[in-house]
């Protein structure tokens, strides 16, 4: 078989089970997201909050097809990223109240998820802050000879930070196994794309590096699923970077404090309704209903489902004893 | 005077010298169109234009080098960070450059920049938001700091970092952002850099502080005053340049001093007080100086946590206690 008629064999490959899985995944991304605001008004989340809420495909389409000796790093909006490595959700809950059970014992919070025994080195709450880690965590797969990959998710907003380009140079010097995930939403913060660089189209800028690039449709998570294969095969074999500009968009505000009022000082409303027509899982769910795998009783016994894992998140998170005191303490030094 | 925010204050300060100098004018991440994280800038984009209220990409180093450059040719640049913590992206800029530039020139170039932005910790931020780190850039010689705490300071500082010829590391607090105070309106009014303000007169011990700690010093002395001790606290205003006059002065009349601020306690501004009380009042105390400072731990996202890794006036009530045993 030729390179592409593999692909497209692997492309239609994907399974109803998949298929079903990835619409599930996507799902429980959205209704953890929702949960989050709800538990933030009670008081039971503080700190920052960044929903993920549009990009779900960004994670779905990617991560699960993923070895658990890969690594995953991205940015502070990480609920999404943390739920498709397949970290418990009530150990993400938990963290976001800062109980002991969280996965980082309630010290790290909403933009410090990780997990690193399914593969996950965690969120950053510094922009543009994962891209040089990732460099550092490629260039551990190439020195021990592995075949695994390292998928880093980074914004729009970072690829203005001076250490992301160095990082992007790097990686390609020495033939680094990273997977670069631009997650463009068309915005950081308040900022717009075309008002913080005057070359908003990011495949050049990769390529000036000599990284191979391309862009895709960030709402449509079946493209991404099979397009994204033959990608990360080819980095295992070759040992290079690969970047993949993904034209996305953020539903929500930035964060908590970015309410629909002060966006208005950035974008319309019908712009954020044109996008929510392609609501990814929606998309997915039409697709599914279309060849029959999906109908309204399954769509319902799949949101039963998702909504119990996440009513199951908040009750074990509330269960959850707070860290003991003496926890300040500990994890200081390595 | 007019009852206003430490935020707007601080944004009274920054319009009044837009007005009165046309070479000052302000960068940053979300200063302008979107009118500031925390509307420190608001409406100052439609008041004096893209010209003079410059938003910028996520680049701290773009900003610094935007404000030490366009300082060194003239201009008097104020370089909003987002916070502190960002900053630290740009510290090759601040320490490297602006810093030092005034020295390495033999004085021929000078670099009238002010750096400011919220430092500071609290609101469950966690490690890499919630930090105070003034003690770094107090390390480095050519750096004035001012860290205000009241919203007439947030105005008669930023005043004065304007108009002064050397970089100026101005940090506000993001939980005073919103206090109130008395302030007042004379365009010409400032606070001189090196003179600490004296919040309440005592007799048993002096209070060393400044920023958002000052108020934690002054309800410790609330409350100690109903126990009968007589607590003096003093306000720094500026870490550099540092008022000794005013520390020495107030210690040879009480005898014993506490030091206290949110920052690390080891190798900091209250490490430096307290070696520098030792040097200038040996003879004058009657007890060993007691400093008030974070645990050395990352700050902890965990609310429980966070709250035992931020000193507050309990902290400062033990010292107190301690210095007067
Ligand atoms: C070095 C640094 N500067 C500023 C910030 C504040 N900040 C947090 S997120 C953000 C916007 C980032 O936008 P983008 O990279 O596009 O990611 P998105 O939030 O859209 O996912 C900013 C300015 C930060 N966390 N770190
Ligand atoms: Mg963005």
């Amino acid at each position: 078989m030729t390179k592409s008629a593999v692909e497209a064999n692997q492309k239609e490959m994907l399974s109803k089970e998949e298929m079903l899985s990835l619409y599930r995944l996507m799902l429980l991304i959205r209704r953890f997201e929702e949960s989050t605001y709800r538990k933030y008004r009670e008081g039971k989340i503080g700190g920052y909050l960044h929903r993920y809420d549009g990009q779900e495909a960004l994670v779905a389409g990617i991560i699960p097809q993923l070895r658990k000796d890969d690594y995953i790093l991205c940015t502070y909006r990480d609920h999404a990223h943390a739920l498709a490595c397949g970290t418990d959700p009530r150990q993400i809950m938990a963290e976001l109240m800062g109980r002991a059970t969280g996965c980082a014992y309630g010290k790290g919070g909403s933009m410090h998820l990780i997990d690193p025994d399914n593969g996950f080195y965690g969120g950053d709450g510094i922009v543009g802050g994962p891209v040089p880690i990732a460099l550092g965590v490629g260039y551990a797969i190439k020195y021990r000879g592995g075949d695994q990959v390292c998928v880093c998710y980074f914004g729009d907003g970072a690829f203005n930070q001076g250490g992301v380009h160095e990082s992007l140079n790097m990686s390609a010097l020495y033939g680094i196994p990273v997977l670069f995930i631009l997650e463009n939403n068309k915005y950081a913060m308040g900022t717009g794309v075309e008002r913080s660089t005057h070359q908003p189209d990011f495949l050049l800028k990769a390529r000036a590096y000599g990284i191979e690039a391309e862009r895709m449709d960030g709402m449509d998570i079946l493209e991404i699923h099979s397009r994204t294969q033959a990608i990360i095969s080819n980095i295992r074999r070759e040992s290079k970077p690969y970047f993949i500009e993904m034209n996305a968009y953020r539903f929500l505000g930035h964060g908590v404090a970015d309410n629909p009022q002060q966006q208005k000082f950035y974008r319309s409303e019908s712009e954020i309704e044109e996008w929510k027509n392609r609501d990814p899982i929606h998309l997915l769910g039409r697709k599914l209903e279309k060849m029959g795998w999906l109908d309204d009783s399954e769509k319902e016994r799949i949101e039963e489902s998702v909504k119990l894992e996440v009513e199951e998140a908040i009750s074990y998170a509330e269960r959850s004893p707070e860290p003991a005191i003496e926890a300040l303490y500990e994890h200081v030094f390595g | 005077m007019s009852v206003m925010r430490y935020a707007e204050a601080l944004r009274l300060a920054m319009t009044e010298e837009m007005e009165r100098d046309d070479r000052v004018f302000i960068c940053g991440e979300e200063v302008g169109q979107y009118q500031g994280t925390f509307r420190v800038t608001e409406g100052l984009l439609e008041r004096f234009g893209a010209r003079r209220v410059v938003d910028t990409p996520i680049s701290e180093t773009g900003i610094s080098g935007l404000a030490t450059g366009s300082a060194m040719a003239g201009l008097r640049p104020i370089a909003e960070f987002m916070t502190w913590s960002f900053a630290l992206e740009a510290m090759d800029v601040l320490v490297n450059h602006a810093a030092k530039i005034t020295y390495m020139s033999g004085g021929r170039v000078k670099c009238p920049a002010v750096f400011r932005g919220p430092a500071g910790t609290g609101n469950q931020l966690s490690a890499q938001h919630s930090q105070s780190l003034e003690a770094w850039y107090a390390h480095i010689p050519g750096f004035k700091i001012a860290m205000p705490a009241t919203p007439e300071d947030a105005k008669g500082l930023l005043k004065t970092a304007v108009r002064d010829d050397g970089p100026v590391i101005f940090m506000e607090h993001a939980g005073l952002y919103a206090q109130r105070g008395e302030v007042p309106e004379d365009p010409e009014f400032t606070v001189p850099f090196g003179l600490a303000a004296v919040r309440r007169t005592g007799s048993d011990v002096t209070v060393i502080s400044y920023s958002h700690m000052v108020g934690s010093c002054l309800k410790a002395a609330e409350v100690l005053e109903k126990e009968g001790v007589s607590c003096e606290v003093i306000d720094l205003r500026t870490i550099v340049p540092l008022d000794t006059e005013a520390i020495t002065a107030s210690i040879r009349h009480t005898h014993r001093a506490v030091v206290a601020q949110e920052e690390w306690k080891s190798v900091s501004i209250v490490s430096e007080l307290a070696s520098l009380i030792y040097e200038l009042c040996f003879d004058d105390l009657d007890a060993p100086v007691e400093r008030v400072g974070g645990p050395m731990t990352p700050m902890p996202y965990a609310k429980n946590l966070e709250r035992a890794a931020i000193p507050n006036e309990k902290n400062v009530i033990e010292a107190i206690r301690k210095v007067l045993a």
